[in-house]
């Protein structure tokens, strides 16, 4: 698929994912060979715009947290580029690369383990500023106290160890460090899976003001496609490495054409007991992308699949103008 | 010598007339004495469970809702200890009986299911010696009888290839298989009371449905009774019939659940409520309760809500921060513990039901 096909109309893209692969060898035998390669991400393309949160949600195991990842060059990809403003990320070496994150940053899902637990939160969310040699200590000083208000924390916060916070406080420590070197680009891995109800949504909300601001980009991974409606502008859903939906929110959760999409939805509970839908139970487990399925990724658990679908695999199709998806059905 | 299987489950359940009630918590409380200090995890609670309903207890962490699961089973270790209250299961009072008699009576009439299904199994026998395990001990089934059985089970709960399936380990296991594996245990000897204490909460959301459709079948199947516990409250208006919430160590409101749904009259409740993403109702932003949860080591005095209501506030109540409010009733069945609906000496209440 050329590139062009998943670039819509409206804002300006930020940044152009294409044909993104990146397999896991599997070493195995008393030599360590590589025996087998796990398939996280099996060319994967879009586009994130400028300002906007693209949602990329799915089950566990389905590459979603290694799209970001790679995409940030965390780690070596196998395939594919990513194009960030003119510049193309895994191009960059040295200092160009350095200069290049301080653009991008991360925010994880576990608040417990993602903090030094020997580094004050004024030291962890000022490290990113001392190790680009952002002005002075004094500056920097300033810099860190301003981004921890941001989050709702207060100055004096940033002379305690993450010990002394709970687990909502230091998501927003981490959100705080990612922030602090004001970056254009936040890939935002489950940041609120880890935290209770009531917190969540304090997080949430932190997020959305957050972008309004500074005008942020995000890329905001998740399992919970009611959090991935509440806060994305356009939604990506994965299966087994794959790409198999990708629509503007309202359209997404208003028309799903794919049959997975359309079965992740029916599966949420909703907290109304007066809703009586229909549930659609996909029968067994996620396959393993050590070996996935033949033809189309999804067609041993699909509801609707037909004769085609195990032989040849659906390409990424823009059915209506920004909604892609990959199935037979709508093919 | 073998008892008799049951060839139905009816003919165990004779007699059990429906909406009588089939356990009964009474003023239940279990500390944890820690170093640090005493941790009051359920601090009083009382509820009572029908036959044949599904009866949900829905909070945030550490919230008290699975110690209290774990006291009525009576499997507090220490350093925690069941101080206070009293447990009755249909005439059997539980907190009486002797360790042996509760020893029998565990697995056999009341059953429990865990969050993490593969570390809950043991790693070193199959799932199906597990099951027949069980069998073999309840129902004192020869061990062929026991095995055939377990297959049977295996098949109940939706395992493919159930014949094969009863040879894996635990580790060759999916987490929803899992999750089915400990349903088939739990069920294997018939109990009136299932506790399942998030059953679908470590599972992906398709497997997550056919978890609780499993459990929604096997209650009208078999007619158990289950105590349904998780922090999801999509889940609890899915599955349940009546539903408690339940905040630092009590319960704070009662009801059915389509009336805890339209009316929460609690202040936590309806914040609660406010503050998750509904799929399908998109706001611009979620209603946030101020705070953290309180430390169960150093509770607030007064009503332990107090110090993150706003409710409390927008009322000017003084009465919140000094004195606790009492369980009382709303309307017919809606019980809710809060100064909001509830009269004292010197102060009246600003609201009540219509």
């Amino acid at each position: 698929m050329s590139d062009t096909a998943v670039r819509s109309n409206g804002k300006k893209e930020l940044i152009v994912v294409n044909n993104l692969i990146k397999y896991f060898p599997v070493r195995g035998g008393l030599l360590q060979r590589v025996v087998a390669w796990v398939k996280a991400v099996d060319d994967v393309t879009f586009t994130v715009k400028e300002g906007e949160t693209l949602g990329l949600v799915g089950e566990s195991g389905c590459g979603k947290t290694t799209v970001g990842r790679t995409m940030l060059y965390l780690t070596e990809p196998t395939g594919g580029s990513v194009q960030f403003g003119d510049t193309d990320v895994f191009s960059l070496t040295g200092k160009a690369l350095k200069d290049m994150r301080r653009n991008m940053q991360i925010i994880f899902q576990d608040p417990y383990s993602s903090l030094d637990p020997r580094m004050t939160i004024g030291e962890s969310v000022g490290e990113g500023l001392k190790i680009h040699g952002v002005g002075s200590a004094s500056e920097r000083h300033e810099v860190v106290i301003e981004t921890l208000k941001k989050v709702g924390l207060e100055d004096y916060h940033s002379k305690r160890y993450p010990h002394e916070f709970s687990g909502g406080q230091r998501q927003r420590i981490g959100i705080a460090r990612a922030l602090a070197l004001r970056p254009q680009f936040i890939v935002a891995d489950e940041p609120v899976s880890a935290l209770d109800v009531s917190i969540q949504s304090q997080v949430l909300n932190i997020l959305k003001d957050l972008q309004r601001e500074f005008n942020l980009t995000y890329l905001f991974i998740a399992h919970n496609m009611s959090v991935v409606e509440h806060i994305s502008d356009r939604v990506a859903v994965m299966y087994l490495g794959k790409i198999v939906e990708l629509a503007p929110r309202e359209e997404l959760f208003s028309n799903p054409l794919h049959p997975y999409t359309q079965a992740l939805m029916s599966a949420i509970p909703i907290p109304d007991p007066r809703i009586r839908r229909q549930r659609i139970i996909l029968p067994g487990d996620v396959p393993s992308p050590l070996n996935p399925p033949p033809g189309c990724r999804f067609h041993p658990r699909c509801p609707v699949v037909m004769d085609h679908c195990s032989h040849q695999e659906p390409r990424l199709l823009e059915v209506t103008p920004g909604h892609y998806t990959a199935c037979w059905r709508v093919e | 010598m073998t008892k008799a299987m049951p060839d139905s489950v009816s003919a165990i359940r004779t007699g059990n007339s429906k909406d009588s009630t089939l356990l009964k918590v009474k003023d239940l409380k279990t500390y944890f004495f820690t170093e640090d200090g005493v941790v009051k995890a359920v601090d009083g609670v009382d509820f009572e469970v029908k036959r044949g309903e599904i009866f949900g207890l829905v909070g945030e962490s550490g919230c008290g809702k699975s110690v209290t699961a774990l006291s009525i089973l009576r499997l507090i270790d220490r350093p925690g200890k069941i101080v206070d209250g009293e447990v009755y299961f249909t005439d059997t009072a539980l907190h009486k009986l002797s360790e042996r008699e509760m020893t029998d009576l565990r697995g056999r009439r009341i059953s429990m299911i865990f969050q993490q299904p593969v570390s809950s199994l043991n790693p070193v026998f199959t799932g199906g010696d597990q099951v027949a395990e069980v069998l073999k001990i309840h129902w004192s089934m020869e061990k062929e009888e026991a095995w055939n059985r377990a297959v049977e089970l295996f098949k109940t709960v939706g395992i493919p290839d159930a014949e094969e399936k009863v040879y894996a380990y635990p580790h060759e296991l999916s987490g929803g298989q899992a999750q089915r594996v400990m349903i088939a245990m739990a069920l294997a000897t018939v109990p009136e009371l299932l506790i399942a204490d998030e059953p679908s909460t470590a599972l992906d959301v398709t497997i997550q449905a056919q978890i609780l459709d499993l459990l929604k079948e096997l209650r009208t199947k078999m007619e158990t009774s289950v105590i349904l516990i998780t922090h999801d409250l999509g889940v609890i208006a899915e599955m349940v019939d009546r539903v408690a919430v339940m905040y630092a160590g009590r319960i704070v409101e009662q009801a059915d659940v389509n009336t805890l749904f339209e009316e929460p009259v609690h202040p936590y409740t309806s914040g609660l409520m406010g503050s998750i993403p509904v799929l399908g109702k998109v706001t611009e932003k979620l209603e946030v309760i101020p705070g953290s949860v309180p430390n169960l080591i150093n509770l607030p005095p007064g009503c332990r809500f107090a110090p993150r209501c706003r409710a409390r506030v927008e009322n000017k109540l003084e009465i919140c921060t000094k004195e606790e409010p009492d369980l009382i009733p709303y309307r017919q069945g809606h019980l809710v513990r809060c100064w909001l609906y509830q009269d004292s000496m010197e102060h009246k209440a600003p609201l009540r039901a219509e």
